[in-house]
C-alpha cells in the first residue's frame, strides 16, 4: 500500500504545484475585478510559446546551456502570457466590453493561437515531439535533500526548481496583498472602484498591471505544467488538456476563498481527487468512475462557493466588483 | 507667494464620453459592426497570406465555397441552427441579466437525459419513446440551470462562477455514461445501431416483416436534418414572440434594466429569476435532445460542439434579439466551415485546423471590440485658449 502512496503524493503534488501557480495568477487578477475567463487560452498560449522556443533552441544550438535554456522557456512564456493579459485589459478596461465575454473570446482565441503555433513552428501534428533537454534542466533536483531522507526526500524534494518557486510565489502573492499598500489599493480597486479612483488610485492602472502581471504567472504555469507534469512531451492533444487544467484553476480560486496561501493546500485537494481514480484502486482494492471522481473538485467548489454565502462572512468572499468594468461617468 | 507658478495638469489628449441612451441612429452603429467585420476579413486575408501566401481573392473564394458552396452549405445550416439554439436558450436569461455562463452543460444533461431514454426504454413504441425523451431533456436541462439561480436567489450566490462548474460536472457526467455504455468496445458508437429507436427518423422510417428498413422516397419530411433545423427555427420566433409580446417577457426586461424597479413595481425578482431560468435551462436541454435524436445519435462531450460558450458571445452580441442572432450564428459558423476548406486545401502546406479558431478568435474580437464605438466616443482635448493663471 504505501508503495502506492508515495507515486499518488508525488502526482499529487506535481499536479498541485503548477495549478496553484495558474491559480495564483487568475487570484491577483481577480482581486483587481476582473474576472478572467480568458485564463485557460493564456495558459495554453504560455506552455505553446514556452515549448516552442526551447524546442527550436534545443535543435538550433549544439550544446544547449541550462541557464539559457530556463531563461528563454520562463521569459517567453511569461511575456507571451503577459501580451494576452494586456489584450483582455485593453478589451474590458479601455474599451469596456463584458469581462465574461471577452474572457471566453481569450479562451477561444488562445487555445486555438497555441495549436496553430505549435503546428507551425514544431510540426505537433504529426504525433508527441519531446525537448528531453529543457525537461531534464526543468526537474533537476536538490542533490542532498532529494536523496538522503527517505520518504520525505521523496514525497517533498523530488521536484524541480518550479515547484519551490511556485510555493514561493504564493507567499510573496500573500505578502504582497495584505502587506503592503500597493496590495491594499489593488484591491481596493478590486472591491470599490469608484471609491479607489477617488481616492486617486488609478483603476485603469492596477486593473492592466493586475492582467499582465497575472495572466504571465498563468503562462508561466503552462510551461511548468509541460516541463514537469506532462514530462517535456508536445502533442496537439496536451493543449486541450491544458485547457481543462485552466479551468481547474479558475476554480481552485473560488475553492481558495481568494486566499493566496490556502492555494496552496486547496490546489492539493483538488489534485488528490482528481488523481483518486489511479491510486485508490491500487491501494484499497476500491474501484472509482474515472469521470465520476475528476467531477470531484467542481462538486466541492459549488459546495465551497454555497457555504461561503451561507455564512455571509465578507472575508471569504470574492471581491465584491468582480466581474464589473469601470467607468467614471456611471458611478 | 504670488510669485509661485501654479503648476497645472495638462488635460489629457482624450477621455471616454458615454454616449447615453439611443443616441446613435441604428444605420451607424450597424454600420460601425460591419466595418468591423469587414476590418476582420481584411485582417484574416493577411493572416493567410502570411501563413501560407494564399491571395487574399483565393482566400475569400475558398472561404465562400467552404461555407456556402454546394455540398457544403447544409452542413453550415445545420451548425448555425445549433448554435443559433443554445444562443436562444441564452436571450431570457441575459436580458434579466443573469450570466448563465452554462449553457454547454445544461445541453449536455439535455442530451444525457435523452440517451439514457433511448437506451434503455427501448420497448416502447417510436413516438412515445421521442415524446419521453424530449420531456426528459427539458426537465434535465431546466433543473440544471434551475440549481445556480435557486442559490443566486436566495443567497446571492455569484451566478458566473456557479454555471461555470456545472458545465465540468456535466461533462463528467457524460463521460462516465460514455464509458459504462461503451462497455469493452472501443468506440460507443452509434446508440440502437439496428432498430433506430429514439431516432428521429424511426418516426416516419418503415419496416417490413423482417424488420428491414423499407426504402422510401426521399423527400424533406422524411429528413431528420430539416426538422432539427425546422424546429429550431420554430424556437427562434417564439422565443421572439415572448420576451417581447408577453408580460413574462416583460418582467424579464424590467428586473435585467434594475431590481429596485422591479421590486417597486410588485414583481417578485426571484420568482422571475427561478422561471427565466429554467425556461433558459429548459431550451439548452431542447437542444441536447435534438442533437441526440436528430444528429448524432449517440453522447460524446462534443455533443455541444463548444458552442456553449459562442453562444454566449452571440447572445451578447444580438442584444437578445433573436433575429439577430440567427444572422450572427449564420456568420460565425460559415467563418468556421470556410476555414475548415481552407485547411482542407492548404492543410498540406501548413494551414492547419487551429488557424481556424484563430481567425475566428480575430474576427469576434473586432466585432466585440466596436461596440465600444457604439456606446462611447473619444473625446479629444479641446483647443482652447490658455486662460492665465490670476
Amino acid at each position: 500500500m504505501i508503495e502506492n502512496l508515495i507515486p499518488w503524493l508525488q502526482q499529487g503534488f506535481k499536479f498541485a504545484a503548477f495549478l496553484a501557480l495558474a491559480a495564483l495568477g487568475e487570484l491577483l487578477i481577480e482581486k483587481s475585478g476582473s474576472l478572467n475567463l480568458g485564463t485557460p487560452g493564456t495558459m495554453c498560449v504560455g506552455a505553446a510559446t514556452g515549448f516552442i522556443s526551447v524546442y527550436r533552441y534545443v535543435a538550433a544550438v549544439e550544446e544547449p546551456n541550462a541557464f539559457v535554456l530556463i531563461v528563454l522557456a520562463l521569459g517567453v512564456s511569461f511575456l507571451s502570457a503577459m501580451l494576452m493579459g494586456a489584450l483582455y485589459s485593453f478589451f474590458t478596461v479601455t474599451l469596456r466590453i463584458n469581462q465574461n465575454v471577452i474572457g471566453l473570446i481569450i479562451t477561444i482565441f488562445g487555445v486555438g493561437l497555441a495549436k496553430f503555433l505549435s503546428d507551425y513552428f514544431v510540426k505537433s501534428t504529426s504525433g508527441n515531439v519531446r525537448c528531453d533537454e529543457a525537461h531534464r534542466v526543468f526537474t533537476a533536483k536538490i542533490p542532498f535533500l532529494s536523496e538522503e531522507l527517505g520518504v520525505v526526500s521523496k514525497v517533498l524534494f523530488n521536484y524541480g526548481f518550479m515547484f519551490y518557486l511556485s510555493i514561493a510565489l504564493a507567499v510573496v502573492v500573500a505578502l504582497f496583498l495584505n502587506r503592503t499598500r500597493t496590495g491594499l489599493n489593488l484591491r481596493a480597486v478590486g472591491e470599490n472602484p469608484a471609491t479607489a479612483d477617488a481616492a486617486g488610485i488609478s483603476v485603469t492602472r492596477y486593473r492592466y498591471l493586475a492582467a499582465c502581471i497575472g495572466s504571465g504567472l498563468v503562462g508561466l504555469a503552462g510551461i511548468f505544467c509541460t516541463m514537469e507534469f506532462k514530462s517535456g512531451a508536445w502533442a496537439v492533444a496536451d493543449i486541450d488538456s491544458i485547457e481543462a487544467f485552466g479551468w481547474l484553476a479558475v476554480a481552485l480560486v473560488i475553492f481558495a476563498l481568494w486566499k493566496p496561501m490556502n492555494l496552496l493546500w486547496g490546489s492539493l485537494v483538488f489534485s488528490i481527487c482528481y488523481w483518486a481514480y489511479m491510486y485508490l484502486p491500487k491501494m484499497l482494492g476500491i474501484n472509482v468512475p474515472t469521470d465520476l471522481a475528476q467531477m470531484l473538485p467542481y462538486v466541492i467548489t459549488i459546495l465551497v462557493l454555497i457555504v461561503t454565502n451561507l455564512r455571509k462572512n465578507r472575508e471569504s468572499q470574492g471581491p465584491a466588483a468582480l466581474g464589473q468594468s469601470y467607468f467614471r461617468e456611471e458611478r | 507667494m504670488a510669485e509661485q507658478t501654479v503648476k497645472t495638469k495638462k488635460a489629457p489628449l482624450f477621455h471616454i464620453v458615454g454616449r447615453g441612451r439611443g443616441q446613435l441612429p441604428a444605420y451607424l452603429a450597424w454600420g460601425i459592426r460591419v466595418g468591423a467585420f469587414l476590418l476582420a476579413l481584411l485582417l484574416n486575408a493577411a493572416f493567410v497570406y502570411l501563413v501560407v501566401q494564399v491571395d487574399p481573392l483565393t482566400f475569400y473564394q475558398t472561404m465562400l465555397k467552404g461555407a456556402f458552396g454546394e455540398g457544403y452549405l447544409w452542413a453550415t445550416v445545420k451548425g448555425a441552427a445549433k448554435l443559433l439554439c443554445i444562443a436562444v436558450a441564452l436571450a431570457p436569461a441575459f436580458k434579466m441579466r443573469f450570466w448563465n455562463i452554462g449553457a454547454e452543460g445544461q445541453v449536455l444533461v439535455g442530451g444525457i437525459a435523452a440517451a439514457i431514454i433511448m437506451f434503455y426504454c427501448t420497448n416502447l413504441p417510436p413516438v412515445v419513446i421521442i415524446l419521453l425523451m424530449a420531456v426528459c431533456s427539458i426537465i434535465a436541462g431546466g433543473l440544471w440551470g434551475l440549481l445556480p439561480a435557486v442559490f443566486k436567489a436566495k443567497m446571492d450566490a455569484n451566478e458566473t462562477l456557479f454555471t461555470l462548474m456545472m458545465n465540468y460536472i456535466a461533462m463528467n457526467l457524460v463521460n462516465y455514461f460514455y464509458y459504462l455504455w461503451r462497455g469493452p468496445k472501443t468506440a460507443l458508437g452509434k446508440i440502437n445501431q439496428t432498430t433506430h429507436r429514439g431516432w428521429l427518423s424511426s418516426l416516419w422510417e418503415e419496416r417490413d416483416a423482417n424488420g428491414f428498413l423499407v426504402q422510401q422516397e426521399e423527400s424533406l419530411f422524411t429528413n431528420s436534418d430539416f426538422w432539427f433545423v425546422a424546429i429550431i427555427i420554430v424556437i427562434t420566433v417564439l422565443m421572439f414572440f415572448y420576451l417581447k409580446y408577453t408580460k413574462q417577457g416583460y418582467e424579464i426586461a424590467v428586473v435585467g434594466e434594475s431590481r429596485n424597479t422591479a421590486r417597486y413595481a410588485g414583481i417578485s425578482v426571484n420568482k422571475v429569476m427561478l422561471r427565466t431560468m429554467i425556461i433558459s435551462g429548459a431550451v439548452c436541454g431542447l437542444c441536447g435532445f435534438l442533437v441526440v435524436s436528430s444528429q448524432s445519435n449517440t453522447i460524446s462531450t462534443s455533443m455541444a460542439g463548444g458552442y456553449g460558450f459562442t453562444a454566449i458571445i452571440v447572445a451578447w452580441l444580438s442584444k437578445f434579439n433573436t433575429f439577430t442572432m440567427a444572422g450572427v450564428s449564420v456568420l460565425i459558423v460559415a467563418l468556421e466551415k470556410g476555414a475548415a476548406q481552407m485547411a482542407n486545401q492548404y492543410g498540406s502546406i501548413g494551414f492547419s485546423p487551429a488557424a481556424a479558431d484563430v481567425m475566428i478568435g480575430i474576427m469576434l474580437l473586432l466585432i466585440v471590440g466596436s461596440e465600444f464605438f457604439i456606446h462611447y466616443k473619444v473625446a479629444f482635448r479641446k483647443k482652447t485658449k490658455e486662460v492665465a493663471a490670476v
